[in-house]
C-alpha cells in the first residue's frame, strides 16, 4: 500500500512493457520486462528459455572427439574459441602436448573470428540507431574475412576446424600469400570508416553517456570482456598467455568512460588489433605437424578459458574414464556480462534500451545453451 | 563530420559488391565442405562414418549393403570424410542446392 | 581436484564468499556436478588478477543453500540455473525465477537430476514473483 501511495504523490504512472523477445534489433531470442515510469525505465528483468537446447547433457551421448562439434555450435559467431577452449581442457586432463604449429592455426583462426564478430557487432549496433548504410558498409567488410574462413577452413562460420590433439587443416604456404593482401584491405576499409565511427556527431549523440557502468561495479558484477575493457579495467583472457598469444604482442584496448561509446571504441580497435595479431601469428608460424593422434580416455577434472570476441569463455569439464564425459560446464561471456546490463538500464530512457542492450553484445544461444 | 559522405559518394562510382545470384554464381574455393558424395565401388560398408559423425547423420546396414546420409541433420563438418578407411567419401564444391522436401540419399549397394 | 580449491561447508559458504569479495575476487560462475547417490556438488569459480580460486561444497538430496547473491550481486543468473536444471534450491536470492529461467514449470523433476527431489509441499505460492 506504502508504494502505492507513494506512487500515486509522484503522479508517475508505472507500466510493464515486455521488450522482445522478438525485436527488430535482436538478432536473436531475449526478452527483457521493462518496468518504466513514463519514458524513464526504473527496473529491467531479462526472461530466458527461448533457446535452451541442453546442450551440456548431450556429453552423456557423445564421446569426447565428437563433443567438439556440438561445442562449436552453442554459438554461431564464434564456434573457434568454443571449440578451442574445450579442447584445451581436454588436453589439459589427458596431458597432451599439441604441436606448435597447430597451436599457431588456432590462433590465427581464432582472431578470424573474433575480427568477423566485431565486424558484426558493429554492423548491428550501427543499425540499432538506425545508421542502416555504416551497418552495409561493415557488413560488406566483414563478408571478405569469411571468404578467408571458407578458402582455408572449408566453412563459412561454423569452421570445424579444431580436434582433439591439434587442428585438421593446414595453412598452406599459397594461402597464406593470398591472405595477406585480403587482411591488408580489410585494415583499409576499416579505417576508411574509423573517423564515422568515433567522430560522427550522430553517434556520439545516440551512445555517450547511455549504459554507464564503472569499474569498480563492472568487476564486482563479473563482466567481462569489451564491457569490462570499456569501463577502465585491463583485462583481457589473452594476458594468461594460452595459445600462442604469450609470444605475441599485444595490448587489451581499454576505454575509461564505460558507456555504449566506450564499448563501441573497444570492438572497433579490436579489429584492428586481431589483425595486427594474425599478421604476427603469420609471420612466426612454425613448420611441423598439425595435430598428433590421442589415445586413451580422459579421466580427470579441468577448467580451460580463452577470449571470445564477447569476453572471457569458461568450460569445466569432468571425466570419469569412459568415453563419455561425465559433466560440461560451459559459462558464455554474455552469460557473465547479462547482471551488468541489468543494472545499467535503471534510469535509462526508453528509446535508448535498444542501443544499451546491443552493447554488451548479448548472444542468448551462448547464454542458454 | 561528412566522412560518410565520402564513403556514400564513393560507394556511388564503384561497381556493386553483390551478385545477382541464381544467374551469376562465383566460382567455389578450393577444398569447400560442399554435399557429402560417396562413391559406392569402394565402399566396404565398414560402417566407421556412421561411428564418428558427430551428428549421427549416417546409418550403414552392412547385410543389405545401404548407405543412409541424411543431409538435413548433416553439420557438414567433414568427419567422416578424413575418417574414412577407403576413402570413397568426399565434400563436392557446391553446397546443396536447397530442397523442398526432406529426404535422405539411399544408397543400396551390391554385396561383396 | 581443481588446482587452488578450498572444501567449505554451507555454514562457511557466505562468510568464504564476503571474504573473497573484500579480497577482490570476480565472481567467474558456478557448476552444479551430480555425484553418486543424491549428492551433489557445487564448485564456485573466482578470479583475481587471472588467477582462479575455487570453492567445493558438497549438499546432499533437497538441502537448501544460501545464496551468494547479496554478496555477488552477478551470481543469480547461475543460481536460478541450477534451481532449474538440478533441482536444488537456493535461499535468499536477489532475482529468483523459481525455477522458469530456462524452463516450464511443468518440467519435474530437474532434467540434470539423477534421482527425484521430493519438494517440502511446495509451500511458497508464487506471488509477488519476477515473471
Amino acid at each position: 500500500m506504502k508504494v502505492q501511495t507513494k506512487d500515486a504523490l509522484r503522479l508517475k504512472p508505472r507500466s510493464v512493457i515486455p521488450f522482445g523477445p522478438q525485436h527488430p534489433v535482436f538478432p536473436e531470442p531475449l526478452q527483457l520486462k521493462l518496468t518504466v515510469e513514463e519514458e524513464m525505465i526504473t527496473e529491467a528483468i531479462p526472461v530466458f528459455g527461448y533457446v535452451h537446447r541442453g546442450l551440456e547433457q548431450l556429453c552423456a551421448q557423445r564421446d569426447f572427439h565428437q563433443m567438439v562439434q556440438v561445442v562449436e555450435r552453442v554459438c554461431g559467431i564464434c564456434s573457434v574459441m568454443h571449440a578451442m577452449c574445450y579442447c584445451q581442457a581436454i588436453e589439459e586432463i589427458m596431458a597432451v602436448e599439441v604441436p606448435r604449429r597447430a597451436v599457431y592455426l588456432r590462433t590465427i583462426w581464432a582472431e578470424l573470428h573474433r575480427l568477423q564478430s566485431h565486424l558484426l557487432w558493429l554492423g548491428l549496433f550501427a543499425d540499432s540507431f538506425g545508421f542502416e548504410s555504416l551497418f552495409m558498409q561493415f557488413w560488406r567488410i566483414r563478408e571478405k574475412v569469411l571468404d578467408i574462413n571458407e578458402a582455408t577452413a572449408g566453412n563459412r562460420v561454423i569452421v570445424s576446424i579444431n580436434v582433439v590433439g591439434g587442428v585438421r587443416r593446414d595453412l598452406a604456404a599459397e594461402n597464406v600469400r593470398w591472405l595477406l593482401p585480403i587482411l591488408e584491405q580489410v585494415e583499409t576499409d576499416i579505417r576508411r570508416l574509423e573517423s564515422t565511427v568515433i567522430d560522427d556527431v550522430t553517434i556520439r549523440k545516440r551512445t555517450v553517456g547511455k549504459g554507464i557502468l564503472n569499474g569498480d561495479r563492472a568487476r564486482e558484477l563479473g563482466a567481462v570482456g569489451p564491457t569490462l575493457r570499456g569501463s577502465g579495467v585491463a583485462q583481457d583472457t589473452r594476458q594468461t598467455g594460452y595459445a600462442v598469444y604469450a609470444e605475441l604482442d599485444f595490448q587489451p584496448v581499454v576505454e575509461t568512460s564505460g558507456d555504449c561509446y566506450a564499448r563501441c571504441r573497444v570492438r572497433f580497435y579490436e579489429t584492428l588489433q586481431s589483425i595486427d595479431l594474425i599478421r604476427q601469428a603469420v609471420a612466426g608460424m612454425p613448420p611441423g605437424d598439425i595435430a598428433v593422434t590421442v589415445k586413451g580416455r580422459p579421466q580427470g577434472e579441468a577448467v580451460a578459458r580463452v577470449e571470445q570476441p564477447r569476453g572471457e569463455l569458461f568450460y569445466y569439464i569432468k571425466a570419469d574414464g569412459s568415453k563419455n564425459l561425465e559433466r560440461v560446464r560451459i559459462r558464455a561471456p554474455s552469460f557473465a556480462n547479462m547482471p551488468s546490463l541489468v543494472t545499467m538500464l535503471p534510469g535509462m530512457w526508453f528509446s535508448d534500451v535498444p542501443v544499451i542492450v546491443l552493447s554488451i553484445d548479448p548472444c542468448i544461444s551462448c547464454t542458454e545453451r | 563530420m561528412f566522412s560518410m559522405t565520402s564513403t556514400v559518394l564513393r560507394n556511388l562510382v564503384t561497381r556493386k559488391s553483390t551478385r545477382l545470384y541464381p544467374q551469376e554464381v562465383r566460382s567455389p574455393f578450393e577444398r569447400v565442405r560442399g554435399d557429402l558424395e560417396r562413391e559406392a565401388a569402394n565402399c566396404t560398408y565398414c560402417g566407421v562414418c556412421a561411428a564418428k559423425c558427430p551428428s549421427q547423420c549416417i546409418r550403414v546396414k552392412k547385410a543389405t549393403a545401404t548407405w543412409i546420409h541424411d543431409p538435413t541433420a548433416c553439420v557438414f563438418c567433414g568427419t567422416c570424410v578424413e575418417t574414412c578407411p577407403e576413402k570413397c567419401l568426399h565434400h563436392t564444391e557446391r553446397p546443396r542446392p536447397p530442397f523442398t522436401a526432406k529426404d535422405a540419399t539411399i544408397t543400396e549397394g551390391f554385396k561383396y | 581436484m581443481l588446482a587452488n580449491e578450498l572444501i567449505i561447508g554451507l555454514d562457511s559458504l557466505l562468510g568464504e564468499a564476503a571474504r573473497l569479495k573484500r579480497d577482490g575476487y570476480r565472481f567467474v560462475t558456478m557448476t552444479a556436478l551430480r555425484l553418486n547417490g543424491t549428492r551433489t556438488e557445487i564448485l564456485y569459480h573466482f578470479d583475481r588478477e587471472l588467477h582462479f580460486r575455487h570453492l567445493r561444497l558438497t549438499v546432499t538430496g533437497d538441502a537448501t543453500v544460501p545464496s551468494i547473491t547479496p554478496v555477488y550481486f552477478g551470481a543469480f543468473l547461475a543460481e536460478n540455473e541450477i534451481q532449474d536444471l538440478f533441482g536444488i534450491l537456493f535461499e535468499g536470492l536477489v532475482i529468483d525465477y523459481r525455477r522458469t529461467l530456462f524452463l516450464e514449470t511443468s518440467i519435474e523433476p530437474a532434467p540434470f537430476c539423477r534421482f527425484n527431489v521430493k519438494r517440502k509441499a511446495k509451500s511458497d505460492s508464487p506471488a509477488g514473483e519476477e515473471r
